[in-house]
Order: C-alpha cells, then structure tokens, then sequence
C-alpha cells in the first residue's frame, strides 16, 4: 500500500490564533512584531493589514505610516511553535502519525486512514471544516510523498487530492519555491529563468547537481517519492496500543466503561498471543473541544488479564471528565514486560508473596493510595536500629541475611529516640528510675547494656548503650544513654521502644 | 449416664450454633500452648476466618498486643503465607516479630495517610483469598464498616485484626472477639537477673456465643504457656451486650 500523506497549511497561523482570542479583531489592521537589530519587526500581519500594503519583514515604522490605525502586538518567541504542537495533537484523531512543520505546517501520515472517513474527499473535508470552526484559515492537500503535499498545499492551484504516483505531473506547473528550497537557491533559479518546476526537473541530475548542488536533487527526489522521507511524530508510536474512535460523542461513566473494556480485551488479547504482560497503561480520552483527559494505572507484576486491569482503571473513571463528549479512546501500554507462563497457575493452599492474587490486592491498594505507601521490610546487616531493615516495594526480593532474634528488640521503636529524666548509678548500671511523658516509673528488672556503636564509617556521633528495662507494674521499655558516662557533662539519656 | 448427657448437651449446642448462623471454624490454625483460652471459643477453637478486636490504651499496651498478636499471627503464617499490616501511623518494628516466631518479610505493611483509607484498604485486602491474616491499626470502628468487614471474611475466610488504640467508644460491633492485652511482670525463673519471657493478661471482654475471661499468658521458646486458668469476668453491663 503506497503511503498517503497529508500537509496542512495554516495561512495565518499567529493572527487567527489572536483573533480566536479577541473576536474584535476581526477585520482590523494589526500586526505581530518583535525586536530585531534595534528595530521592531514585523512578525505576522493580519489579512486586513496585508491588504494596505503590509506584509511580514517589513520595519513597524514604515507600516505605521501607511496604516496609522494599526495596532501592534508583541510576538513571543515559540509562539508558532506551542500553537502547532496543540494543533498536532489535536490532529492525533486523524492519524496516530502526526508531526509539526515549522513555522506554519502540519504533515499527518494518513496512510490507512482516509477510508474511515469515508474517503479522501471527505477526510480532507473533515479535517478544513473542523479547523475552520476553529478559526484557522488553512489549506490541505494529500499526496503520496511529503514533499508534495507540502507544495500543493501552499501553491496548488487544481485539486489537493494527488492520485498515487502523479506526483510529477502535479509539480510541473509550480515555482520552484514549492521545493521547499534554500532562499539563495531559489534566487540562483530566478536569475537563470527557471520559473516553474516543470522547466528544470528533467535535465541532466549532473548538470543540476554541478550547478545547484546536492540539496536540490534531494529535494526533487523526496517531493517525486525517489527517496523516503521521515517524519518525527509529535508522540511515539507504541507497539501496543488500541484506537477506538466513536460515531456519537460519549458523555456517560457507563459509556466509557464499555469503551475501556472493548480497548482492553483487544490489547489483552494481543499482549497474550505475544505472551507479555502490561506494566503500566494509559488510557487517553480525546474531547469534542480539543482537550485530552487521560488516567494511568500501574501494576506490580506484568499482567494480561483484562478483569484485573479494568478493575484498576474502574476507581479512576470518575478523574475523566467528558465535557461536551469523547470522541476517540485511546489505550496504550508505554511499559511491556515479558510473562512467564508459569505465573499462570493456581497457587495451591495458601497466599504466597509471588502468588497471582496478591499482586492483584497491591495492584488496587497502589491504584488508590499511591505505589510508595507499600512496602516490605528486609533485614540488613547493621546493628543501628534505624538502619537495621531496608523498605523495599519489590514482592519478590528475598532477604539476604537472616532475621536476627539474638539481642531483644522492641515491638513498637519511636521513630525519633525521646529525651527521658533518669537516675542510674554511676558508671554504667541501668537506671533505677526515669520519668517519661510525667510519669514516674521505678525500674524493678532491667538487661544490658547493649552497646551499639553509630558505624563511622557511616556517620559520625556518640555510640548508645541499650537497656531493656521493666518497670513497676511490668511495662517493658527500651532506653539508651547516648555516648561515654561523663562527670562533667549531663548525661543523656533516651526511650527508644517498648517491648512487648 | 451423666457421661452420656454431657454428650448429649454438647451435640445440642453445636446444633444450636448451627441454627444460629455461626459457621464451625475450618482449617484451624494450631497454637500450641493457648489451648485454656480456646476454650472461650464455640467449639473450643480459635475463630479464624473472623475479625478479632484488639484494644489498647496506652503505647506499653499497644506493644504488648502486637506481640500476642504476632504469636497468632506465627502459626496463621505458615507455609509463606502473607499477611498484610495497614495502618495510619505505624510504630510497629519488624523485627521484633521475628522472636514471636513470624518472618517479618512476609508481611507486607501499607502506610497510609487517613484513617479512613485504612478501613478501605482493609476491606480490600480481606477480600483477597488466601491471605494469612490482615492487620488494620485503626481508633474506631462503626457497626456498620464492621458489618462490611465481617462480610468480607465469610466469603474468603481470611482473619482479620483490628487494632483500636484510645478508642473514643466502645460501641457493639460485629467482631467476634473483643481483647485487651495488658503487660504482666515477667519471672526470669531461678533468681536469675534481668528480664524474662514476656508475660501478659489477657483479657476477653467480649466473644459472640463464648463465655468472656481473663488469663495469665506467657510466650516462651515459641509457644504460649498460660500461667492463671480462667478468672470467669463478672458480667458487666457491655458484655451482657454480646451475642
């Protein structure tokens, strides 16, 4: 199937955008300039302006002489720029394939497009009138290569549909500008007499290349279709991905829930037949009005199973807002991994941590409160408490050392060490009473000291000697003095936990 | 003959349960060594497949539940099973379950910022078949978000824990068990020092179709040893409640 590709042309991108926001604009004289070379230049003029004898280049003086009532606004650099880039994905309902063409372009690849629309008339069709709604005044045209699509869009004058391989005949009677050629290029053209395309493009490619250089042959070749050219797509194309454009807007949640599901068996059983599984999926809702809502979900382990997936995509249909209605669906896997098939079998008896189900529990707690809130601990050789366990959102990591019973650790540990009032005898006997939170409690029974030191090659700090102690009434605490017994300095002492 | 209808009258009150509603516990888990206070229990096991309620008022309290809880949770665990521990302000240090028996990496702990997403988040997870055991921390429960976690477990079985710290209200609740757990000097035994195995009292407030009491428990070398039998509670008022 030859490629198909479509160039829209907007005429006055900048000033139709400006009338689009100030609809009082319409038919008056005004004019976009920026500053260059200590002058303001004019940037873009309004066809009213055009008209007086006003045309982009100009120096904003000269032009405030001819139209004294002209009204100057100030261009932003990469304003054409961020215009094109909305507009190109607003365009994404045509083709997947669409990309920006500076300053003033479109270039959408419709290959396998057009007939879902009904055609390429009324593909074209569509896309003018719904542009013009707008308020763009463009110009389209189909072809089979960039290059000319591009030059009948902006100098066609008979039709904008070029059949498949009449590229040439199409190009014959236009400037060479249409090339899409060098401005020192076209002028070398100009002084030689070669005012159409017609008139050069069937000499000798020697003598054209001797006389032109290279640039003008590759510019032919891509505009006849001798060489492929590329586009840079303004999003990239996902291998898995599902389209579903709708024949009446959706505004219902019921609505968008028969289309999620539609899109998701479809990837589902194409991520099967390819044994892979999603990790994350992004569901794009594209609105009557041009906007695009969409929601994501993630999933801890790759999954092809479309009743899981649609039950986490289920809590975030009400995050999408359908306005005057959707009109196109978009669901995509950015992030595919491979399945075992393996993970398919039912874990007999229990819920182990690979088990199939629980990855699925993860997966719905993670979709309502967020990824970082779940979380294993692992133990880690270091004697520090705090640094004792590492978190660890993986399901699978196995612990590298094993979990340590031999010095007696606390049930519940604060998780800042509190300051305590204590007596104790000197020089390391634990305390014999301390006061925590306005409570005194006598110590009846305590173990220690456990010495553990900060690690200095970590941090640097005191050690801290832990006692286990109980008190009167048989609570169990974990206290510390922190650093050597010093008669000069107030010793500091700490609670830590409470055993259980 | 009284033999015969001791028989008879227990055969009666199983039956009787039976029409109540009350579903005999399946796949009971062992704990060795807690047998006096199963004994509390309808058909003298421990209810799993049922949401337990713990309460607790201040942190040495809390500490000593977790580590009765972590002893039920040890043999509930076995076989890789997972258990999932949510709550809204964790203080919990795994590995002090380790001692209790419980490898702590097979628990999986959600931290969450709202208290009501713990009942959420809770509900989920006992629906999901096949767990060990789910743990929520959470202050107060209604009958009605009880009701739904009750709901959940009949369909999948999985015990849950619900651990009240400084419940504002004691309010009648669909939980089969109602337990406070207070921390009892410990006896290192032989006039040794120091401190010895945990000791606690624990106390049954509350058990639908059981009778509610009090015993001295201590864990040691892996499994529970009561210390006092049954202390029969007096009937209070709240407890008359249940049933």
């Amino acid at each position: 199937m030859p490629k198909r590709f479509v160039a829209i042309w907007f005429r006055h991108l900048i000033t139709d955008w400006l009338i689009i926001r100030k609809p009082e604009l319409l038919h008056q004289p005004f004019i976009l300039a920026a500053p260059d070379h200590g002058r303001m230049m004019i940037t873009a003029a309004s066809a009213a302006a055009q008209a007086q004898g006003i045309f982009v280049g100009m120096v904003l003086a000269d032009a405030r002489a001819i139209v004294p009532a002209l009204q100057v606004f100030n261009d932003k650099p990469g304003l054409a720029e961020q215009l094109l880039k909305a507009l190109c994905k607003w365009c994404i309902r045509y083709t997947p394939v669409a990309a920006t063409d500076l300053p003033d372009g479109l270039i959408l690849d419709a290959s396998g497009c057009a007939h879902l629309w009904g055609g390429e008339q009324p593909y074209l069709q569509e896309i003018i009138t719904r542009l013009k709604a707008f308020g763009y005044h463009v110009r389209v045209a189909i072809a089979d290569t960039i290059g000319t699509a591009w030059a009948i869009a902006r100098y066609g004058r008979v039709t904008c549909i070029i059949k498949s391989g009449e590229q040439a005949t199409a190009l014959l009677p236009l400037p060479p500008a249409a090339l899409r050629l060098e401005p020192d290029l076209l002028e070398r053209l100009q002084k030689l007499g070669l005012y159409q395309v017609g008139s050069f493009i069937n000499m000798p490619r020697s003598a054209l290349r001797r006389r032109f250089g290279q640039a003008l042959l590759d510019r032919m070749d891509q505009a006849l279709g001798r060489e492929e050219e590329v586009i840079d797509p303004l999003l990239p194309i996902l291998p898995y991905q599902e389209r579903l454009p709708c024949l009446e807007p959706i505004l219902t949640a019921t609505g968008i829930e028969i289309a999620l599901q539609r899109l998701l068996e479809a990837l589902c059983s194409r991520l099967q037949q390819k044994s892979k599984g999603l990790r994350t999926a992004v569901l794009k809702a594209y609105r009557v009005d041009g906007k695009i809502e969409q929601v994501e979900i993630g999933t801890n382990r790759a999954s092809h199973n479309a009743r899981h997936l649609f039950k986490l995509f289920e809590n975030k249909i009400p995050a999408i807002e359908p306005a005057l209605g959707i009109e196109l669906f978009i669901l995509e896997a950015p992030h595919v991994e491979e399945v075992s098939p393996q993970q398919e079998t039912l874990w007999t008896g229990g819920c182990g941590l690979e088990s199939i189900t629980l990855a699925q529990l993860t997966d719905r707690l993670a979709g309502k409160t967020g990824a970082y809130s779940i979380r294993r601990y692992l133990p880690v050789q270091h004697y520090w408490p705090e640094r004792s366990i590492t978190p660890t959102a993986s399901m699978l990591e196995k612990p590298a050392t094993p979990w340590r019973t031999d010095h007696p650790r606390p049930m519940l540990l604060l998780r800042e060490p509190e300051p305590v009032e204590v007596s104790a005898p000197i020089p390391d006997y634990p305390p014999m009473l301390f006061t925590y939170k306005g409570k005194l409690h006598y110590i009846k029974k305590a173990d220690g000291p456990e010495r553990i030191e900060r690690e200095w090659w970590l941090e640097e700090g005191p050690h801290r000697d832990y006692y286990a102690v109980e008190d009167q009434e048989g609570r169990r605490y974990w206290l510390f003095r922190s650093g050597h017994y010093d008669m000069n300095k107030p010793h500091c002492w700490y609670i830590h936990g409470f055993f259980a | 003959m009284s033999a015969t209808k001791k028989e008879i009258i227990s055969q009666l009150q199983k039956e009787l349960l039976l029409l109540q509603g009350f579903k005999p516990t399946l796949n009971a888990a062992v704990h060795a060594g807690l047998e006096p206070v199963e004994a509390a229990f309808p058909n003298a096991v421990f209810p799993t497949g049922a949401v337990h309620e713990f309460l607790s008022e201040a942190a040495e309290q809390a500490a000593a539940t977790g580590g009765f809880i972590a002893g039920l949770l040890a043999p509930l665990m076995q076989q890789g099973r997972v258990c999932i521990w949510i709550s809204a302000a964790r203080t919990l240090f795994p590995p002090a379950l380790a001692a209790f028996g419980v490898t702590p990496d097979q628990i999986i702990f959600v931290d969450l910022q709202r208290e009501r997403d713990v009942l959420w988040a809770m509900e989920e997870a006992l629906k999901c078949e096949g767990l060990a055991a789910v743990v929520g921390e959470m202050r107060d429960i209604s009958f009605t978000a009880s009701r739904r976690l009750q709901l959940a477990v009949e369909q999948s079985r999985v015990t849950g824990f619900i651990l009240r710290h400084q419940p504002r209200d004691l309010n009648a609740n669909a939980c089969v068990a109602r337990w406070r757990v207070t921390p009892l000097h410990s006896e290192p035994g032989n006039n040794m020092p120091g401190i010895g195995f945990p000791r606690w009292r624990i106390t049954l407030l509350k058990v639908r179709n059981g009778k509610p009491g009090e015993w001295q428990l201590e864990w040691a070398q892996g499994r529970f040893n009561v210390i006092t039998e049954n202390i029969a509670l007096q009937p209070q008022a709240d407890i008359r409640k249940t049933g």
